[in-house]
């Protein structure tokens, strides 16, 4: 590949005109077939979100047993009330009714009503989701920004102290339990330890009775040890994986010819280096955007986080049925949106990718 | 010259996006600026807070809300917060549970017993200012009988209903179909009818949407935020007097050494534990200063309990439980097996009472144990001798065989997630073992399947028993039973003895306080004597609290009881703020703030010049 062969992320948002040397051929023949690649991929996506659809539907009607019992677990109820729930759950209908009830529902976003909270499914997503996506969003912008920078680096100086010491201690953490990680901080930063005051509050998302900046304030404060413990073991990952990229470009031609015209290392490593090694770690990225909408259960235990991690360990316990298999659904559906804009976005960075 | 060299300003390099993050992170870190830390110390804390005039208790549960419609609510922390919120037509004594009044100042049966008759007091006012009435709480047991929605929580107090009217607005009349010894405890939450005759769908409503919510209890819920806390404040007409704090909180921790690291560092007053804090958990707090650990005889029973051949009212047989443990010999034998001690000292830690009867001794007016002759102690060599006597005795491998001639193991039920469970499992295993049976532990996530299913030998039980035992009594009778075998009953085990039905029957419709207490006694003998439930031990409650907060707080039993998930208010209601106190609080100070920003301004404005200065490319750099 030449130097001038792949844009920069930036750049490649100028179009795939821009994006390439002329064994692409002429502009209206790329755009058809860049077209071609997008209604495939998007194809695709709209082929696994059916087959996500209905198999969380009866994926989770394998689980023996009679929904009502898990309903009413524990309680007295009587032969009437349990025939009202057969009736208001429509448990009482035959199988295939009740799975194109839940597919024409699902289609008007209606995703059927929690057995325990008794509330719509998709009330109880859209009250943890903003909640998830505070947390693993922050984490992942953070843990994505460090890895690629860290990663160019080891990789840049491979085999250096600052090499060897950013990959023995990404390693390190990304091998230590999150929830421990957690725990560790909890004790150290928040309860206090030592010369160490209690910094961080040791739970939850807010203090509550707060108002305009000072709930801003209040949740950024709440936020900071679950996002550094995520950061701290999901950074390594992105690090490993910039690095062995960077590594495998290490000894191309077309950089020995930039270090050749005089141009700083630095600039030889932002420019031409990392641009051409970002593609596996673009494929990490959204599989790690897609995993951000599911929350991270362990983290969001030990923080007290009121995400949908929490909720789905919640569903489970019972198991809430509708409320198991809607967020099974938001879950695959993130994963294949992301996976499906990573495959759209692959064309722009490496423009060999869709011919 | 390469466009790819030329200087890009507008372009986010990855330094300076880890700069601004680094940043970012120190602004925020700023909220907590050690110019005013969050305190190590409650009592360093006690003296900053001393200031504050706002006294909040707050309570670290484990569990978080499953609706806040009292129509609906399961969980204990919700049902706990409705007693806060909506007064029961009744009350239990603190001191020793007996019934006192709440809403209702008086009751008392017609010569039938099929007529009770409730005295509504006339100083009670719903928090909106309008009177509480006899019509409230017809309105609310109307409701329940009429709407099935209604009834998803509480319906089985009113299946003996016949009819239910306010002739006054001091007079509340519940005409039963059959006596019901149980009118003293309708743990109903009695609610304002001009409030909830607008809710359309009862089943669907959470009574989440608008707060303050419209109670008489002792507390108005003011806020509520799923998942994260319950916020209420006093209410200040409230009949029996006003709470002390200013605020309670219930805040939820899923993790529990989480929520215990919160206590010891200040942040809540109190840690109820998952149901009860662990021996470790206990023992790390009790040589914390301004720390009290209550550990308390507690409400429930810990028992092994036994397929006895699950069936269905329709006389049909279903499940697969072993045929030995047919044989009440068998049974007896097992209780024998048993090391009640060991299990006490070892699993729970001192942190529990060796079991007996049915019912906790906490529960004085109903608590049996068995008497000398009676008692089916831990005696290996004799449970040797009954399982010999039964005919089950040890084949040349020096295993026990059923009638087939398969060797016996027993499969005992175990729930996943209780560590006790797995415990003791282990050491019935061992003392079953040298009894020549064999034990599996079949530890399942949910084990309500296989358990309704009757295909199960064994399986660890418990429930948290009320101050008026019917409940756990009920569902040993044969009339909990499932209707076929497809159906779900309300039994526990399928137990179905003729005479345990009998003596239940009487004690429902004795209302001799006296007299039914005798009756439940021998219902609990009975249970003893068949060998279906053996108790194995009581549970203590072990909670914590932090005494620079809380001067005093109200345990039920007044002698020696829990705090968390009493059987009324008087816990929250009677907790008095400790002199020094200020509030339970993880707030940052405004001061913190500032500074935080300031300083995260700092980091940012240098960060971002010595990238600007390292930017200044000499001519060299480009082409």
């Amino acid at each position: 590949m030449t130097a001038e062969a792949t844009p920069s992320l930036v750049e490649a948002t100028d179009g795939p005109a821009q994006a390439g040397p002329s064994v692409r051929g002429p502009r209206a023949r790329t755009t058809t077939a860049y077209l071609r690649y997008v209604a495939g991929k998007l194809g695709g996506a709209a082929v696994s979100l059916l087959a996500v659809l209905v198999t969380s539907f009866f994926l989770f009607r394998l689980i023996p047993g009679d929904p009502v019992k898990y309903m009413t677990g524990g309680r007295q109820v009587s032969a009437g009330q349990l025939a009202y729930y057969r009736v208001e759950f429509g448990l009482d209908l035959p199988l295939w009714r009740q799975f194109t009830d839940y597919c024409g529902k699902a289609l008007t976003g209606d995703l059927g009503t929690s057995y325990q909270f008794r509330a719509p499914v998709i009330d109880k997503i859209s009250e943890a989701l903003p909640n998830t996506l505070l947390l693993t969003g922050t984490a992942f912008v953070l843990y994505t920004a460090l890895g690629i920078f860290l990663g160019t680096r080891s990789a840049w100086r491979n085999g250096g102290t600052s090499d060897r010491l950013n990959t023995g201690l990404a390693l390190t953490l990304y091998s230590i339990p999150s929830f421990w990680l957690g725990l560790l901080l909890i004790i150290v930063f928040s309860v206090g330890m030592g010369p160490i005051p209690g910094l961080f509050p040791t739970g939850g998302m807010e203090s509550g009775g707060k108002e305009g900046f000072a709930y801003v304030l209040d949740v950024a404060h709440h936020l900071i040890l679950p996002v550094v413990t995520l950061v701290a073991v999901e950074y390594g990952q992105t690090l490993l994986v910039t690095r062995s990229a960077l590594l495998d470009e290490m000894g191309s031609d077309y950089l020995t010819t930039a270090r050749a015209k005089g141009l700083r290392d630095d600039l030889v490593r932002r420019r031409h280096a990392v641009p051409n090694a970002l593609l596996p770690t673009v494929t990490l990225i959204f599989i790690n955007l897609g995993r951000t909408v599911a929350g991270v259960i362990l983290v969001e235990t030990v923080f007290s986080w009121p995400g949908l991690g929490g909720l789905f360990y919640q569903a489970l316990s019972v198991p809430d049925l509708p409320l198991v298999q809607g967020l099974f659904f938001v879950f695959a559906s993130a994963v294949i949106v992301m996976n499906t804009l990573a495959d759209l976005i692959y064309p722009l960075l490496d423009p060999r990718v869709g011919r | 010259m390469n466009r790819h060299d030329q200087p890009n300003r507008g372009r986010l390099r990855p330094r300076l996006l880890a700069a601004a993050a680094a940043a970012a992170l120190t602004l925020t870190a700023g909220l907590a600026t050690p110019l005013n830390p969050v305190p190590q110390q409650a009592q360093a804390k006690g003296s900053q807070q001393a200031k504050e005039s706002k006294k909040v208790l707050t309570v670290a549960v484990a569990q978080s809300v499953d609706s806040l419609s009292p129509f609906l609510a399961s969980r204990l922390l919700s049902t706990s917060i409705h007693r806060l919120m909506y007064e029961y037509l009744t009350n239990y004594d603190p001191a020793d549970n007996h019934t006192v009044p709440g809403l209702a100042t008086k009751w008392e049966p017609s010569a039938d017993k099929l007529t009770w008759t409730y005295t509504i007091r006339s100083n009670s006012t719903w928090s909106d200012g309008r009177q509480a009435t006899a019509a409230d709480a017809a309105w609310t047991f109307n409701k329940m009988m009429t709407d099935q929605g209604a009834a998803t929580a509480n319906g089985s107090f009113v299946t003996n209903f016949r009819k239910v009217t306010a002739p006054s607005p001091t007079q509340l009349v519940i005409e039963l179909k059959k006596p019901q010894a149980t009118m003293g405890a309708l743990d109903v939450p009695i609610v304002p009818q001009h409030i909830w005759e607008k809710v359309k769908d009862f089943s669907k409503f959470n009574n989440d949407q608008s707060f303050p919510i419209v109670g008489n209890g002792p507390f108005v819920l003011t806020d509520y935020k799923p998942d994260s806390y319950v916020r209420l404040k006093p209410n200040k007409t409230f009949w029996r007097g006003a709470p002390k704090f200013d605020e309670l909180v219930f805040k939820y921790f899923k993790d529990q050494d989480a929520a215990v690291a919160a206590l010891r560092k200040g942040e809540v007053s109190f840690v109820a534990g998952s149901p009860a804090l662990t021996p470790a958990q206990a023992a790390s707090l009790k040589g914390e200063p301004n720390i009290k650990v209550n550990d308390a005889p507690g409400r429930r029973f810990y028992a092994l309990a036994t397929n006895p051949g699950a069936q269905a009212k329709d006389g049909k047989h279903f499940g697969d439980g072993a045929e030995s443990l047919l044989n009440q010999k068998v049974r007896q034998a097992l209780f024998m097996a048993i090391d009640r001690k060991t299990l006490v000292d070892k699993v729970f830690q001192g942190h529990a009472v060796e079991g007996e009867g049915y019912i906790p001794p906490r529960f004085s007016t109903y608590h049996w144990k068995p008497s000398a002759s009676q008692e089916l102690a831990y005696d290996p060599a004799k449970a040797a001798q009954l399982l010999d006597a039964a005919g089950y005795k040890k084949n040349a491998d020096g295993k026990r065989v059923e009638k087939n001639g398969k060797p016996i193991d027993y499969r005992i039920l175990c729930h996943a997630t209780d560590p006790n469970d797995k415990a003791v499992g282990q050491y019935v295993k061992e003392w079953f073992g040298k009894l020549g049976i064999g034990v599996t532990l079949n530890c399942l996530d949910n084990v309500t399947d296989p358990w309704l299913a009757g295909k199960y030998d064994l399986a660890f039980d418990g429930w948290s028993v009320n101050p008026d035992p019917d409940f756990v009594l009920s569902i040993h009778t044969c009339g909990a039973l499932p209707a076929t075998a497809k159906d779900t009953g309300a039994t526990d085990n399928f137990i179905c003895d003729k005479k345990y039905d009998e003596l239940y029957d009487q004690q429902l419709a004795e209302y001799d306080t006296a007299k039914r207490a005798d009756l439940v006694k021998q219902m609990e003998s009975r249970l003893y004597d068949t060998g279906y439930m053996n108790v194995m031990a009581y549970p203590n409650a072990v909670e914590a609290y932090r005494t620079d907060q809380i001067k005093s707080i109200e345990t039920m039993p007044k002698a020696a009881g829990n705090i968390y998930g009493q059987d009324g208010y008087w816990s929250w209601w009677s907790a008095v703020p400790a002199d020094a106190s200020g509030a339970s609080s993880d707030g940052s100070s405004s001061t913190g703030v500032i500074i935080g920003i300031v300083a995260g301004v700092v980091v940012l404005v240098g960060v971002g010049a010595f990238f600007a200065m390292r930017r200044r490319a000499t001519a060299e750099d480009r082409e």
